[in-house]
């Protein structure tokens, strides 16, 4: 049984689980999916590689971005049988650019762009993407990671 | 036209006479004809009569040199026009390259406005090439602008080659160029950098920064690192997040960045961080900075991320070095190893502010009290704590939390006084009541830093503090300002200024792409969260100003709602709390307090808080309820007005975890 009361300008309801069982019947805007004002995800309406997702961490920006950006565009738009099989030097380049760099790409590196490969491949890169590139990612800015990326669960949901 | 018809009527005369005299000639010669009458008005039309004559001739040849000599002189002015231009538009983009050599200057008075027009068209174009294909086009036309010649000068000796793989000729190790240059080391700063370290490829990006630290993250100063039980945590500066892992406040190890010096030669670009150094002077005209130690570094774009510097009560600035030397001012890491030290020898410490920064530190320092036999007390002129975000009756409730953190809490606190007496501070309040402790932190707000807006000639917002920017956060055609520092215009809320983590992440991000050519204006709204201990946590977007009325959608709290359990659930990145924390706490806090937090708990455990302006949702917190801020966002953006707020509540299931 929920109540109200009135504390000045503050108005305070009380509810119970009873009280929200009924769908609500607020109404929302339909989101546009190619608002070209909103965050993007890991991959643009028109295809391309969003690069300034917060999904990637640093991986796009760091020292061994360039090849980070060549070996993952090439996955991407890769149309063999097992999808990534011509870009093997590319991502040999990437990995000897990161094994000079160890601080910032641990040795999991091979999980890493592994696990890069598997969100490329799939829209929606869940938040657990984000979680999973250390030290790139930031734990804090990593709300808007969650957040930004659950939006898009939410569009694409919807 | 008219002219022209004036014209013909005067040659008329000439041209009539003219054919009389072709006539006379045909009559002498023997062809008559009977149709002289209708000769004369078609002479007016014609040129000139059929037929010889020389006087015809000569006419026709007079006429006919004329209209030549017309199309010729026409011609010579039209291209003279065309090249004058051509040299001026050169010249106007040459400019701000200071590619210059010696040359006289030419006289044009173009305005800057203009100058900085043609460069952004220039600019604005597909990244990659932008820089490379403008160096050989200023590189023809080096003439120096008359106006700021001497300063140009000075830049002359100093960028005779062109930036990209060219060699660094001079001793100087700051590069005296740069296509991206970010004032401020700061979170907006860094989140800029790697926005366009993405957008752009190849990019070289400076860093000038007057800390002696490279970019990193403040929330954990007030929190995180607090509850570390690392006794080394001054000097790493690791804390554990929610989950588990350890990580370092720097955004990003040394190794990330470049040297400064090696920038211009870096092959695939780079962000470099010059610390230690001061921006004192902004020349907007000639697209330069000066350092502190004299040094010019001239940029393509600029981002302003100053942030800003905390405020400090005029009380005690005018009472003396004594007090000021026991007062902590706090913002960055030396505040925060310096308080470290301070809190591990006094008795006791007193907070003044009831804010964000001022409630963390005293619950911070409270968890110490019980270790350390330190006192902590927290004063400030508000009913109860976070008095201006949350509306008073969440604001009485978390001042008990806060007051069961360990803190004597002394509200509607105004400071009247502070004297050292006796190496003791004696704080002494507008009712009379006094204070004595060892030591001071202010947290009273911050001052944004402006100090470039007077030489930048850039606009000071009045209302609200900080550089006046637009939607897309530019300051003018190649200055764009983000984070703590910018006031910018916000398409749904209003013109504002936000002083938050997020906000500075989503900001500098922002700018960053706007720097690259995005053009997008401030769309995702940020957000911020703060927690007081553990079993009060909220996250916040947009407008929370208490003095907006609000409507509060409550319900029972179970013990599953809290930010421990929500982040033990729900394995997001959002909260972080670590577990020694909750071994700390728990025996304190259950045993003594036990009965009067559970009645509290039953009225506001969690919930939804709307803030409204003109019946239109501008501000919500989720309250003690997580992993829900998209939909509060998608709330915001609407901006519909909706009738019954609790079916907008709905929408949050408050009861589930």
């Amino acid at each position: 049984m929920s109540y109200c009361k009135q504390e000045g300008k503050d108005r305070i309801i009380f509810v119970t689980k009873e009280d929200h069982e009924a769908p609500s019947n607020a109404e929302l805007i339909a989101d546009d999916p190619n608002d070209p004002y909103e965050e993007q995800g890991l991959i643009l309406p028109n295809g391309d590689i969003n690069w300034n997702c917060p999904c990637l961490g640093g991986m796009a920006s760091g020292p061994c971005g360039s090849q980070f950006k060549e070996a993952f565009s090439c996955f991407h738009y890769s149309k063999e049988e097992v999808k990534g099989s011509e870009c093997i030097d590319n991502f040999r380049n990437m990995q000897e650019c990161m094994q000079r760099y160890p601080e910032l790409y641990p040795q999991e590196e091979d999980k890493e762009s592994s696990q890069a490969e598997a969100s490329s491949s799939s829209v929606s890169a869940a938040p657990t993407e984000g979680s999973a590139l250390p030290p790139e990612t930031d734990s804090t800015p990593a709300t808007s990671t969650s957040d930004s990326t659950s939006l898009i669960d939410n569009q694409t949901a919807s | 036209m008219l002219k022209c018809r004036t014209v013909w009527k005067k040659l008329a005369p000439l041209a009539r006479a003219s054919s009389t005299v072709c006539r006379q000639n045909v009559r002498r010669t023997g062809l008559t004809s009977s149709r002289i009458p209708a000769c004369v008005p078609v002479a007016h039309m014609s040129t000139g009569p059929a037929g010889g004559g020389r006087e015809n001739q000569l006419y026709i040849l007079l006429v006919g040199a004329a209209c030549v000599g017309g199309a010729i002189y026409t011609y010579r002015t039209v291209k003279g026009d065309s090249q004058r231009y051509q040299d001026r538009i050169e010249e106007i983009s040459s400019r701000s390259y200071k590619r210059a050599t010696a040359e006289p200057a030419t006289p044009i008075q173009s305005e800057p406005s203009a100058v900085d027009a043609t460069e952004t068209e220039v600019i604005l174009e597909p990244e990659p090439e932008a820089a490379p294909s403008l160096e050989p086009e200023a590189a023809p036309s080096p003439e120096e602008p008359s106006p700021p010649a001497p300063d140009a000068e000075v830049a002359v000796p100093e960028t005779t080659e062109l930036p990209p793989g060219g060699p660094a000729p001079d001793s100087l190790k700051v590069p005296s160029h740069t296509p991206y240059l970010l004032i401020g080391g700061g979170t907006a700063s860094f989140a800029a950098a790697r926005s366009i370290r993405a957008r752009d490829p190849g990019a070289k990006v400076l860093i000038v920064t007057d800390e002696s630290d490279p970019p990193y993250m403040r929330p954990p100063l007030s929190k995180e690192l607090w509850f570390s039980d690392d006794p080394s945590v001054t000097e790493t500066l690791r804390f554990k997040q929610w989950n588990g892992k350890e990580r370092s406040i720097y955004f990003q190890p040394p190794s990330f960045y470049i040297n400064a010096e090696e920038l211009n030669g870096a092959e695939n670009g780079g962000v470099a961080v010059l610390t230690g150094k001061k921006v004192v002077h902004m020349d907007v005209r000639g697209n330069k900075i000066k350092l502190d130690d004299d040094t010019e570094i001239s940029y393509d774009k600029c981002l302003i991320a100053t942030g800003g510097v905390p405020r400090n009560l005029q009380v005690i600035e005018r009472a003396g070095e004594e007090v000021m030397k026991k007062t902590t001012l706090f913002r960055k890491i030396e505040d925060f190893k310096s308080l470290d030290k301070v809190s591990r020898n006094v008795k006791s410490i007193t907070i003044i502010g009831g804010g964000f920064l001022g409630s963390e530190l005293a619950c911070a320092l409270g968890r110490r009290s019980t270790e350390y036999d330190l006192e902590v007390v927290q004063m400030f002129p508000e009913k109860g704590n976070m008095g201006k975000v949350l509306p008073e009756y969440l604001s009485n409730w978390t001042t008990e939390k806060v007051k069961s953190e360990g803190v004597k809490v002394i509200s509607e606190a105004l400071v009247k006084s502070v004297v050292c007496k006796d190496d003791k501070l004696e704080i002494k309040l507008k009712d009379g009541r006094l204070v004595k402790t060892d030591h001071i932190v202010a947290a009273v707000g911050l001052e944004p830093n402006v100090d470039l807006a007077k030489s930048a000639g850039l606009e000071v917002d009045s209302d609200f503090g900080g550089f006046r920017v637009n939607a897309e956060l530019q300051a003018r055609s190649n200055i764009w300002v983000a984070g703590d520092a910018a006031c910018f215009y916000d398409i749904r809320l209003g013109r504002r200024r936000v002083e938050h983590h997020d906000h500075a992440v989503v900001s500098g991000r922002l700018a960053g792409e706007n720097m690259t050519g995005a053009n997008k204006p401030y769309w995702h709204q940020s957000m911020f969260w703060s927690d007081l201990g553990p079993d009060v946590g909220y996250e916040a977007i947009g407008i929370v100003d208490s003095s907006l009325p609000t409507v509060g959608v409550f319900a029972k709290a179970t013990a599953k709602d809290t930010p421990k359990a929500a982040t033990e659930k729900s394995g997001t990145g959002i909260r972080s709390e670590s577990e020694t924390e909750d071994t700390a706490t728990s025996p304190v806090a259950s045993l003594t307090l036990a009965p009067t937090v559970e009645q509290h708990q039953d009225e506001y455990g969690k919930g939804v808080i709307f803030y409204l302006r003109d019946k239109v949702v501008v501000g919500i917190i989720l309250w003690n309820v997580f992993n829900r801020m998209p939909i509060a966002r998608k709330i915001i953006k609407d901006g519909e007005e909706h009738a019954d707020l609790n079916e907008v509540a709905k929408l949050f299931n408050i009861h589930d975890d």
